[in-house]
């Protein structure tokens, strides 16, 4: 918000008109756009009140809406508690003072951050079909994706969390007798968690909007089921809409939390709590799909 | 090796890669445009632009990649019957190149705001100083510097976009790398786990050059101060 300051002046009478001129301008532009998806829509006859009303039945929401939810739910969950584990483990064996161990781990991690998300999903899912011990190879290849791409990116934020740290931290440690492991413990990576938590709860949004592929491998989840709801009554615009709008008030939640987060952690932690990170490895996780 | 080798004569896999790189070309282009301007409209002063930006970055990048794209094909083109072009296969191409900008220039419009928070106070007030208004200073003083300072997390978003383009598969486009990939699978059993190393290994041959260009660009652009 600091850049509106940065990049003009209090308006003089000039400024103000262009300004109100400006916004003139720009409620007009959203007044036409959404005439225009109205008129697209209307034309269509996609405002019609049957196309509308199977989302005020409970049947909609008891056999297609909530079901969808509870399976992207649970496979989001699950990939939440098995990434941040895979991602402790992981990230401390990068931090390692045993050559091997560090390298096989980063190169590990850094072959999972480059493939697509998706294509690991595809392959887990036809491979673990082959396995007659599984029972639902969708879910679990979902479930398994998620952990495999995401528990990397966490890896390397508590990576880099523990390098944000002040040398001093680690040096205590050694001083008060601890083995580098201990210290790594106890001392720098839950400095490390706490700096590095918005960016973490960021992550969430990922793992839960990266659910949503399973709808590809077809994994019942909450795209899937609006698909099959939509398909049944006729009206797939509208149940598209509606799953879309859930995943965005779910997220947009967790996105104001990771923002709160940031503001409120900065004085627990000696490491430097943001959302984003230098090498804006979040940046980049963010963008993923 | 034999067996591995028969593969390659039987499916086009370098094709399914170049599909996958003209989807991330093409997408790549619309979603810089789009998100140069909607950065343009979070930073003016017009609060109804600002809002336009907002309410854009905040409804696109929350919603799944995958939402957007099977929009496109079930909602826009079967719902409303929106056609790009008369050709049925193009089509779905042009409508999953369509939603990858869509969604990624959300992320574009974030990476330009953060590299214009790179640029010192001392630069708007120079350009002020010297009697330059909003859209003049924007364009020769803030955003030069900006699209400088906003390499590295520009080029982690087209990373993400040559990853996200096998998400096209949700929009029926089938000659791409995951779509290949899976018929490969199912009709090759033998030889599961080869197969999904070399279409991994495409792709970390194409994103990690890319990576190590934009790391090398942003230090080599990077204004100094």
């Amino acid at each position: 918000m600091s850049v509106q300051q940065v990049l003009f002046d209090a308006p003089g009478p000039k400024a103000r008109r262009n300004i109100l001129l400006g916004n003139i301008l720009g409620v007009a532009l959203i007044v036409a756009l959404v005439a225009y998806v109205v008129f697209l829509l209307g034309g269509k006859g996609q405002l019609a009140a049957e196309k509308w009303t199977p989302f005020l039945e409970g049947r909609t929401w008891e056999f297609f809406i909530l079901p969808g939810l509870l399976n992207t739910l649970k496979a989001a969950a699950i990939a939440v508690v098995t990434s941040i584990l895979f991602g402790l483990i992981f990230g401390m064996s990068r931090l390692s003072h045993f050559l091997p161990l560090r390298a096989v781990a980063g190169v590990i991690v850094e072959f999972l951050r480059a493939i697509p998300v998706l294509l690991m999903m595809i392959f887990l899912w036809l491979g673990f079909g082959r396995v007659d011990a599984i029972d639902d190879p969708a879910f679990v290849a979902v479930v398994v994706a998620l952990t495999l791409y995401n528990g990397s990116v966490i890896a390397e934020l508590i990576r880099s969390g523990v390098q944000g740290l002040p040398k001093g931290q680690r040096e205590a440690g050694m001083a008060i007798g601890m083995t580098p492991l201990q210290s790594l413990r106890s001392i720098e990576v839950p400095q490390a968690l706490i700096a590095m938590l918005p960016a973490l709860v960021s992550q969430f949004v990922v793992i839960l909007k990266d659910s949503a592929l399973g709808y590809i491998i077809g994994y019942s989840e909450l795209l899937q089921n609006a698909r099959r709801l939509g398909v049944g009554e006729g009206n797939l615009l509208q149940a598209l809409l509606i799953s879309a709008l859930i995943f965005i008030v779910i997220n947009f939640a967790l996105s104001s939390v990771a923002s709160r987060l940031s503001t409120l952690l900065t004085f627990r932690t000696k490491g430097k709590a943001k959302t984003t990170k230098q090498d804006g490895v979040v940046a980049m996780d963010a963008a993923s799909t | 090796m034999e067996n591995y080798l028969t593969l390659f004569e039987t499916y086009d896999v370098p094709a399914a890669f170049w599909a996958n790189i003209q989807l991330t070309f093409w997408a790549a282009i619309w979603a810089t445009l789009l998100g140069t301007l909607l950065a343009l409209f979070r930073i003016s002063p017009i609060a109804s632009l600002q809002f336009v930006g907002a309410a854009y970055v905040n409804i696109f990048r929350n919603t799944p990649l995958t939402i957007i794209i099977a929009f496109g094909v079930l909602g826009l083109f079967g719902q409303l019957q929106v056609s790009l072009t008369d050709d049925f296969n193009l089509n779905f191409f042009r409508l999953a190149i369509l939603g990858l900008s869509l969604y990624h220039a959300a992320f574009v419009c974030e990476a330009i705001r953060s590299g214009v928070n790179t640029v010192p106070l001392g630069q708007a007030e120079a350009a002020r100083a010297i009697g330059l208004s909003f859209l003049p200073a924007a364009r020769l003083i803030i955003l030069p510097q900006a699209f400088r300072g906003a390499i590295a997390p520009l080029g982690n978003v087209l990373i993400a976009l040559i990853k996200n383009s096998t998400v096209a598969a949700a929009g029926s486009v089938a000659i791409e790398a995951s779509s290949l990939m899976k018929t490969m699978i199912e009709f090759r059993g033998d030889l599961v786990i080869p197969i999904f190393l070399t279409f991994a290994l495409g792709f970390v041959i194409i994103v990690i050059p890319v990576g190590l260009l934009t790391t090398w660009a942003s230090r080599k652009l990077a204004v100094a101060r």
